[in-house]
């Protein structure tokens, strides 16, 4: 069997690039990690990713592949064990359809819910949870939303988290608490205590701190 | 051979990406029923079908409901394996197509609809920041062709040509509306000569609305943007919309 070149381009505080990592894990595939430094990207970054220059950026064979669900895709269709997505159309369909709500309605309001001060915050809380009661009704009984092991939405919802660190660092109520959102509390326990989820999220302290140093001070007064 | 459950399809004539779902059954010969939607009056089948974004398109197969365009497009490649493929068979081609699909989604359309919304200064900005997305595709398209020439016909229109037909097969209403030439044939020769094949498609062509149409779909998005009063927005929006779906079938 021919060698395979795998390599991502990454940061360790993105949860896009934490997703592929955990894709990649998930499948057992050999990778080299390439940390970017956002102000400073390299050539190698550039010429993967002319396009909007962002990471992440998987090479697999010199061949870049960017947008963390395309990559997602992309590595479940080339490494066809453990898959990510489900089989039957219908069930991708709702996985894809999930993810991309998480993408482009909960993560730009879950970005407010930080910054935004007085009403425009108190309204993009009530937001978030109701974007996440969607989810939990995605999610139902299930251990996860891949069902008994972790699939492409689970991998994708890991920005929940990020949101949750935020607030913590913030000293802000969370939104994602076990009395109005048992479901997905419950899940996001789950997914931390996973063996192979575990090790692709930021470290919490170094997580923590960076939230405190970017969002400090635009904490809103209660 | 088994009996293909019933297709319906909830949509608006207007309805770019309503568009792209049409264009793919067609293609897949796939026979559905269109349940044209009143967008000011939703009906309650669809409120029921996508209670999440209340939108269309919603394709509806066996009693299921499957929302978002790119989505549905994706769910009938998997799901119809007998007609003309979607999408290519290699994974790389594969993630190819769908960088470009989502960068004409997010960068192209988003932009598109940016520069119909504004005027002065910001129109200007949103013009600029076009041009600049369709340089960049004019470049991937060099990639993504890799020097032969790009043969479409109703046998091998994939979800790109038919995300990039849905936006732009507009462009002539879109200059006359907005008076700025995007598909612009010496900027962007690929590009202008890529449209050009996709948009004389049969399938394509049955399924585009008039010019006449299309000019006016675009004042009207464009003056729902501009105009100051929401309310006054509400009650012409539900008349011209009306008067829109009831002038001259298509």
């Amino acid at each position: 069997m021919a060698e395979e070149e795998v390599k991502l381009f990454g940061t360790w505080g993105s949860p896009f690039s934490r997703r592929i990592e955990v894709a990649l894990k998930l499948k057992g595939v050999q990778y080299e990690y390439i940390e970017e430094d956002l102000t400073n990207k390299s050539p190698a970054l550039l010429n993967y990713n002319p396009v909007n220059k962002q990471i992440p950026v998987l090479v697999h064979n010199g061949k870049p592949v960017a947008e963390s669900f395309v990559i997602m895709e992309y590595i479940d269709e080339t490494w066809k064990h453990n898959p990510i997505l489900p089989a039957d159309p219908y069930e991708r369909a709702m996985a894809r359809f999930w993810a991309k709500y998480i993408d482009e309605k909960f993560w730009p309001a879950a970005k407010k819910t930080v910054v935004a001060k007085g009403e425009e915050q108190k309204g993009a809380i009530d937001e978030i949870q109701q974007q996440m009661k969607n989810l939990e009704g995605e999610l139902k009984e299930k251990k996860f939303f891949g069902g008994e092991s972790l699939g492409f939405l689970d991998i994708a919802a890991n920005i929940i988290i990020w949101l949750v660190v935020a607030q913590e660092a913030l000293g802000m109520d969370q939104i994602l608490n076990e009395e109005k959102l048992p479901v997905l509390h419950g899940w996001l326990h789950r997914l931390l205590d996973d063996a192979v989820f575990k090790e692709c999220v930021p470290p919490k302290e170094r997580h923590l701190d960076f939230f405190k140093v970017k969002f400090g001070s635009s904490i809103a007064s209660k | 051979m088994a009996e293909e459950n019933k297709v319906k399809l909830h949509g608006m004539w207007a309805s770019p990406y309503v568009k792209r779902v049409e264009i793919a059954l067609k293609i897949k010969g796939i026979p559905y029923e269109l349940v044209e939607e009143d967008l000011v009056n939703k009906s309650q089948l669809l409120l029921q079908y996508n209670p999440v974004h209340k939108k269309v398109p919603v394709l509806i197969h066996n009693g299921k409901s499957i929302c978002e365009s790119l989505v549905i497009l994706e769910y009938i490649d998997e799901t119809w394996k007998n007609g003309p493929p979607l999408l290519p068979q290699d994974p790389y081609k594969r993630a190819k197509v769908r960088f470009w699909t989502s960068f004409v989604e997010k960068e192209l359309l988003e932009n598109v609809l940016l520069v119909v919304r504004s005027e002065g200064e910001a129109q200007e900005k949103a013009i600029k920041v076009v041009f600049e997305k369709l340089n960049l595709l004019e470049e991937g398209l060099k990639d993504l062709f890799q020097g032969e020439t790009h043969h479409i016909d109703g046998e091998n229109m994939g979800i790109l040509d038919i995300f990039l037909c849905s936006l732009f097969g507009a462009h002539k209403a879109q200059e006359e509306v907005l008076g700025v030439k995007f598909i612009d044939p010496e900027k962007f020769p690929l590009l202008s000569s890529w449209l050009t094949a996709s948009t004389e498609v049969a399938v394509v062509k049955a399924l585009q609305p008039s010019h006449e149409k299309l000019v006016m779909v675009y004042q009207f998005l464009r003056q729902k943007a501009l105009q100051p009063s929401a309310a006054e927005v509400e009650v012409k929006e539900g008349v011209y919309v009306s008067s829109l779906s009831r002038s001259s079938a298509f």
